[in-house]
């Protein structure tokens, strides 16, 4: 509001772009919006409550995933071995079913596995310097890779997804309000409030923004950077956990198609992937776009393909007109 | 054979030349007029709009509005390469040599010929180079001079020398004044950009001088005429708009310890033996030529580097930092000049003077939101920051960017400040507001190191300065003895009274580059 | 006399440059060279049928290669080659299908113009709209994938004999596979004219240092545009030998994004662009082919090789981090 008052002309077009700029949220929702008009227009009455649960329920995983990315590229960073951590996650809880532990077992080894791979991805990143591409790349063939081996030793055993996860990633209360808002609600909030309002979430804007302010400034960025990279993998594992859960399947491959919709969810929310803008709010309304797309094309009886044509031009579009509004003049 | 030519027969003429960067103002109305065979000069103070307007000739910066005359005939410059082709070229501050690309490749992209260009190297001394080695791996003095030979070798109708001189060692330096020298009264012309006097005098022939980004005189160079082009620098406003800061008599400091306390740092080839001391209630200035180690000592005082000698006290306890966290913690900040490097341009005012508060891991749970708004407004009144646009640092002027990066230090309460030159590019309001804060924070009992490349602040805020010249402390100057031609003079280690030789002035451009020592029987046996 | 010494000179001086700029392919080399001789000794009867089999196996994942290593070397990234390669790939196929040799002959040279094309589509895309590389080329993934299933939404298609015949078996020697002679005449054609080119000097020039490059001379948007088209060009010929080892069209990607961007960084190209060649990634990847052949000689888990190739990628650059700060000390 106050910096509209500095632009030289005050016309729509200006305001528009401020608050585009300030609070990406509000056109995104619009966008939101729009779409399930859209669909509601294609297959009138289709917009139900217990619509609104199912997409609710498909948007989880990806918004959790896009999470990831949107807290490693507000450093500057990116995570491209979520997919692989989030697969080997549901998989491996669902071939330790019959361990003696149980699933509980099944779900500390892999959040543990998770943190490990995220403790490596850290280290990589945050003190030896070597690109976050490259080094969750990497991280990604080691982890798809184990998974793999694991799978052939484990082909013996049996594995079935547990039930307490079927009931968490696909049950709904009332066929409206799914299960699985339990896990991702308190895992939002603490998102949220974690960039707004602690010192370690004002940490990964500075360090995205300006790395060398943020040393100047004191900051030791590669304690953050390893913090942050093993909680994106811990957030991966659940997402991989609810998805496992949501599809009733067990397999090392599960989630690898998510990996580019996360990057995309997080972009479409208003995070740039140079660091320092964005937050977790524009990205859960990203991936509920995301969703209710794909659930437009089907209601139009488009083909498959459509929707990934549609899904690359919407991101290219969403991203010029942020890089519009908040180029510098 | 025409006549009516000759008076109107300039080489370049540009009028009304404007440029704004957002809210800055660079270039508010610039005119240039360049004859035939002439070396023009190019001055002004920092600031002042020279390189910005060497962009816009050269295509480099889009002007907002003016107009461009090259031998006639009106130009529009949309790129470095078309101003090339019309016969415009610029030799910039910072190389733009391709530093992953040899010397070979870096003359295709600019289709530059060969031969000339050895011809130009040659003049240089530099004939033997080797024209497969990767610009990345050679000394910036070798390529502001590729950088020049190459823009030679086409033969440009107007060269544009942006501080050639600034990083070359004397015999380069003097090399290079030669060849521009030999330049006049040919049919082409030369654009000079240097702050040093000595050269303007000696190859230039008229000088036009910028001051806030406006044309506000022409002068023909002659014996006597730097004074007049000082003065049109300096213009009249900024003596009466700097009034004195208010301050009080240093107190004695006698038997009390200091607060930061230098003894004996060295760093390879760039500080030799420096020591002082500065107390608590002190301003203490650095006064520096450009490039003497002062860069060096304040990134080593403030973490972000480690010397290879020496200790530092602070409230006389030994220290030894590895990052800038480990000054930080023993009170020692440090304000740069170069806001972009201390500033989270995209984010608000309010965190970026916060950040310090949460840097360490003890302090990443949740924020007391009230505590650091009070904090924070409190620091923002007291620096008069006009928070306006405060949601992006990046939308403020550069004075409130820089009040920015001071408020995050007082904020938290200062016991030792690092001040690097921090009102460079600011304005004069703004400068006075940081000249009375800088005394109210001695007053409070702060310790306080400002080095400052304007000399008229030494006495303005410093109790008293030293002078370092070649990587070592050369003198120290009371308050009191500390007018601008003192601490001229001391700079350029001069003894009082003499002129300023050329090549003193030449060997300190040396020690910038770091370069062939002047090697001196006094600097052996430090080294030793 | 002195100008004879010197040109007598000149050549060893020069190969020693040479050999001082490109350490990091000589590494790669010896690694190479290392690693086939491990080959041999875990596998005696290892030899030219296993060469043969080699070259064919690496064709497509080498010109994918090359691509990305033109578009990482002019300072960009291309996250789309894989499903460019797919929608080359199936468009190939589909319109060679039961046609004659010199129709394959114009479909070949279609499909390389489609993968100009969809090169400068990417690059015309970065330009103009100013949105980050990476974001623009995932886009296109997408938009590339949608296009290719469209054209087909099943394996099919059939490729023209000879085309066939030009990714497996040997020629001349029983030791030179036709796929590497391919692979050596292609990249020869295309690439080192275009690198003594002043076009090829500029993708340097713009990877290295925009500023620089623009002070140079260099048009920066074209330049990048021609770096994405000739990278296109390569990802068709990639597709094209997708469809020549698989006699197929395949329309979706395989994983040959991401092991492009980790062979390139392996073969020594710096992410931040104008450093790096060619040479180096190709080896990488014949270097990467190796360790998946030698774990099946060794009898290990195939698997393993992801893993490894993971450990590798990672290990390898951290060492390049430690080397490179030692010497920066």
């Amino acid at each position: 509001m106050s910096a509209a008052v500095t632009e030289r002309s005050g016309t729509t077009a200006i305001t528009w772009r401020t608050t585009l700029r300030e609070r990406p949220i509000i056109p995104l929702i619009g966008l939101l919006a729009l779409l399930v008009v859209a669909i509601d227009v294609a297959d009138p009455g289709i917009v139900t409550p217990s619509w609104a649960g199912v997409i609710v329920r498909a948007s989880i995983p990806l918004a959790i995933l896009a999470g990831c990315q949107t807290l490693t590229m507000l450093t500057g960073g990116i995570d491209l071995s979520v997919a692989s951590v989030a697969s080997m996650a549901g998989f491996v809880t669902a071939t330790l079913i019959h361990s003696p532990g149980g699933v509980a077992e099944g779900i500390v080894v892999v959040l543990i596995a998770a943190a490990l791979v995220g403790l490596i991805n850290g280290v990589g990143i945050g003190v030896f310097k070597v690109h976050p591409l490259i080094t969750t790349l990497g991280m990604s063939f080691v982890v798809d890779g184990l998974a793999n081996v694991w799978q052939l030793q484990m082909v013996q055993t049996g594995a079935g997804v547990p039930h307490v996860l079927r009931v968490l990633g696909s049950g709904t209360i009332g066929d409206v309000i799914p299960y699985s808002l339990v896990v991702f609600v308190p895992l939002a909030a603490v998102i949220m409030i974690g960039l707004r309002r602690t010192g370690y979430g004002r940490l990964l804007y500075a360090i995205g923004d300006n790395p060398v302010a943020a040393r100047l400034s004191g900051v030791r960025s590669w304690q953050v950077l390893i913090l942050l990279y093993v909680i994106s993998a811990l957030m991966a594992a659940i997402a991989g956990l609810l998805v496992s859960g949501l599809s009733n399947t067990a397999s090392v491959t599960l989630v690898d198609t998510s990996l580019l919709p996360s990057v995309a969810a997080a972009v479409i929310g208003g995070t740039s992937i140079f660091g320092g803008r964005g937050g977790f709010g524009g990205t859960m309304v990203g991936a509920l776009i995301l969703t209710v797309l794909t659930a437009l094309i089907t209601v139009l009886g488009l083909p498959e393909p459509t929707n990934q044509v549609l899904f690359g031009s919407i991101i290219v579009i969403v991203a010029a007109a942020y890089t519009r509004v908040t180029a510098e003049s | 054979m025409t006549i009516a030519t000759a008076t109107t027969d300039l080489m370049l003429e540009a009028t009304g030349i404007s440029k704004t960067y957002g809210a800055v103002v660079a270039l508010k109305s610039a005119s240039l007029a360049v004859r035939p065979g002439e070396v023009h000069a190019l001055m002004g103070a920092n600031g002042a709009g020279k390189s910005t307007l060497v962009k816009i000739l050269t295509g480099a910066v889009h002007p907002d509005a003016g107009r461009i005359v090259v031998r006639g005939r009106e130009r529009t410059v949309h790129s470095p390469a078309e101003a090339r082709r019309g016969g415009l070229v610029s030799v910039y501050q910072d190389p733009s040599l391709i530093p992953d690309l040899d010397i070979r490749a870096n003359l295709r992209l600019t289709e530059t010929p060969l031969e000339p260009f050895r011809h130009w190297l040659a003049e240089f001394g530099l004939a033997d180079l080797d024209l497969s080695s990767r610009a990345r791996r050679l000394p910036l003095a070798s390529l502001r001079i590729i950088d020049l030979a190459r823009a030679l070798a086409i033969e440009p109708d107007v060269l544009m020398l942006d501080e050639m001189t600034a990083a070359l060692p004397a015999n380069l330096t003097e090399r290079v004044l030669e060849i521009v020298g030999n330049m006049r009264g040919g049919d082409r012309s030369v654009v000079f950009i240097s702050h040093r006097m000595s050269e303007i005098g000696s190859v230039c022939d008229r000088a036009t001088v910028l001051r806030e980004g406006e044309t506000v005189g022409v002068v023909d160079v002659t014996a006597g005429s730097e004074e007049r082009i000082v003065d049109l620098m300096l213009g009249q406003i900024v003596d009466q708009a700097i009034p004195q800061a208010k301050r009080e008599e240093r107190r004695t400091t006698n038997g009390e310890r200091p607060r930061l306390a230098v003894q004996g740092l060295g760093l390879d080839a760039k500080l030799y033996d420096v020591s002082f001391d500065v107390h608590p209630g002190e301003v203490l200035g650095v006064v520096a030529l450009e490039g003497q180690g002062q860069d060096e000592l304040f990134e080593i005082l403030a973490g972000s580097r480690r010397p290879s000698g020496g200790q530092i006290f602070v409230d006389g306890t030994g220290v030894s930092f590895h990052h800038p966290a480990d000054a930080i913690r023993v009170g020692v900040v440090y304000v740069g000049a170069d806001r972009a490097q201390a500033l989270l341009m995209q984010r608000s005012v309010r965190e970026n003077i916060a950040v310090p508060f949460t840097a360490h891991l003890g302090r990443w749970g949740l924020i007391d939101l009230t505590r650091e708004r009070r904090i924070v407004d409190e620091a923002v009144r007291r620096l008069q920051i006009d928070a306006r646009a405060g949601n992006e640092v990046r939308r403020l002027s550069g004075g409130n960017q820089q009040k920015v990066t001071i408020a995050r230090w007082v904020a938290g309460g200062v016991r030792t400040m690092l001040c690097f030159d921090p009102t460079r590019g600011i304005d004069i309001r703004t400068k006075q507001q940081i000249y009375v804060l800088l005394r109210e924070l001695a007053e409070a009992g702060a310790a306080v190191l400002l080095y400052t490349s304007e000399l008229k602040e030494v006495q303005l805020v410093c109790d008293r300065a030293i002078v370092i010249f070649g990587g070592r402390v050369v003198a120290e100057v009371d308050r009191a003895d500390a007018d601008e031609a003192t601490l001229l003079r001391a700079a350029y280690h001069l003894q009082s009274g003499a002129a300023l030789p050329e090549q003193l002035a030449a060997s300190a451009a040396e020690m910038a580059t770091g370069g062939p020592t002047t090697g001196t029987t006094e600097e052996r046996v430090v080294s030793a | 006399m002195t100008a004879l010494a010197a040109t007598n000179a000149r050549p060893t001086v020069e190969l020693a440059a040479w050999a001082r700029r490109n350490t990091w392919t000589l590494g790669l080399l010896l690694l190479l060279v290392l690693l086939l001789a491990f080959t041999k000794t875990i596998q005696p009867n290892y030899g030219a049928f296993g060469i043969q089999g080699l070259g064919t196996s690496i064709m497509p994942l080498a010109f994918a290669t090359v691509a990305q290593a033109i578009v990482v070397i002019a300072g960009g990234i291309d996250l789309s080659i894989g499903s460019m390669m797919a929608l080359t790939s199936v468009v190939a196929a589909t319109l060679m299908q039961g046609q004659g040799d010199a129709f394959g002959l114009a479909v070949v040279a279609g499909v390389l113009l489609l993968g100009i094309l969809l090169g400068a589509i990417n690059g015309a895309l970065v330009v103009s709209t100013r949105v980050p590389d990476i974001i623009v080329t995932l886009a296109t993934f997408y938009v590339w994938a949608g296009l290719a299933l469209l054209v087909r939404a099943a394996p099919g298609g059939a490729a023209s004999p000879w085309l066939m015949s030009l990714a497996s078996g040997p020629l001349f020697s029983e030791w030179l596979p036709k796929a590497a002679i391919v692979l050596v005449v292609v990249v020869a054609v295309v690439w080192i004219p275009l690198a003594r080119s002043r076009l090829g000097v500029s993708f340097y020039a713009v990877g290295s240092d925009q500023l620089a490059a623009f002070r140079s001379g260099v048009a920066i948007g074209r330049t990048k545009v021609a770096a994405y088209a000739i990278a296109g060009l390569f990802g068709a010929v990639a597709g094209l030998s997708l469809t020549a080892s698989t006699g197929i069209g395949t329309p979706v990607p395989g994983p040959y994004t991401l092991q492009s961007v980790a062979a390139v960084v392996l073969g020594g190209v710096s992410l931040a662009g104008g450093r790096g060649g060619v040479l180096g990634p190709i080896i990488a990847v014949i270097v990467l082919q190796l360790i998946q052949n030698d774990t099946t000689f060794l009898g290990i888990d195939p698997n393993y090789a992801l893993v490894i190739q993971g450990v590798i990628l990672v290990g390898v650059l951290i060492l390049g981090s430690i080397l490179e700060s030692r010497r920066a000390d």
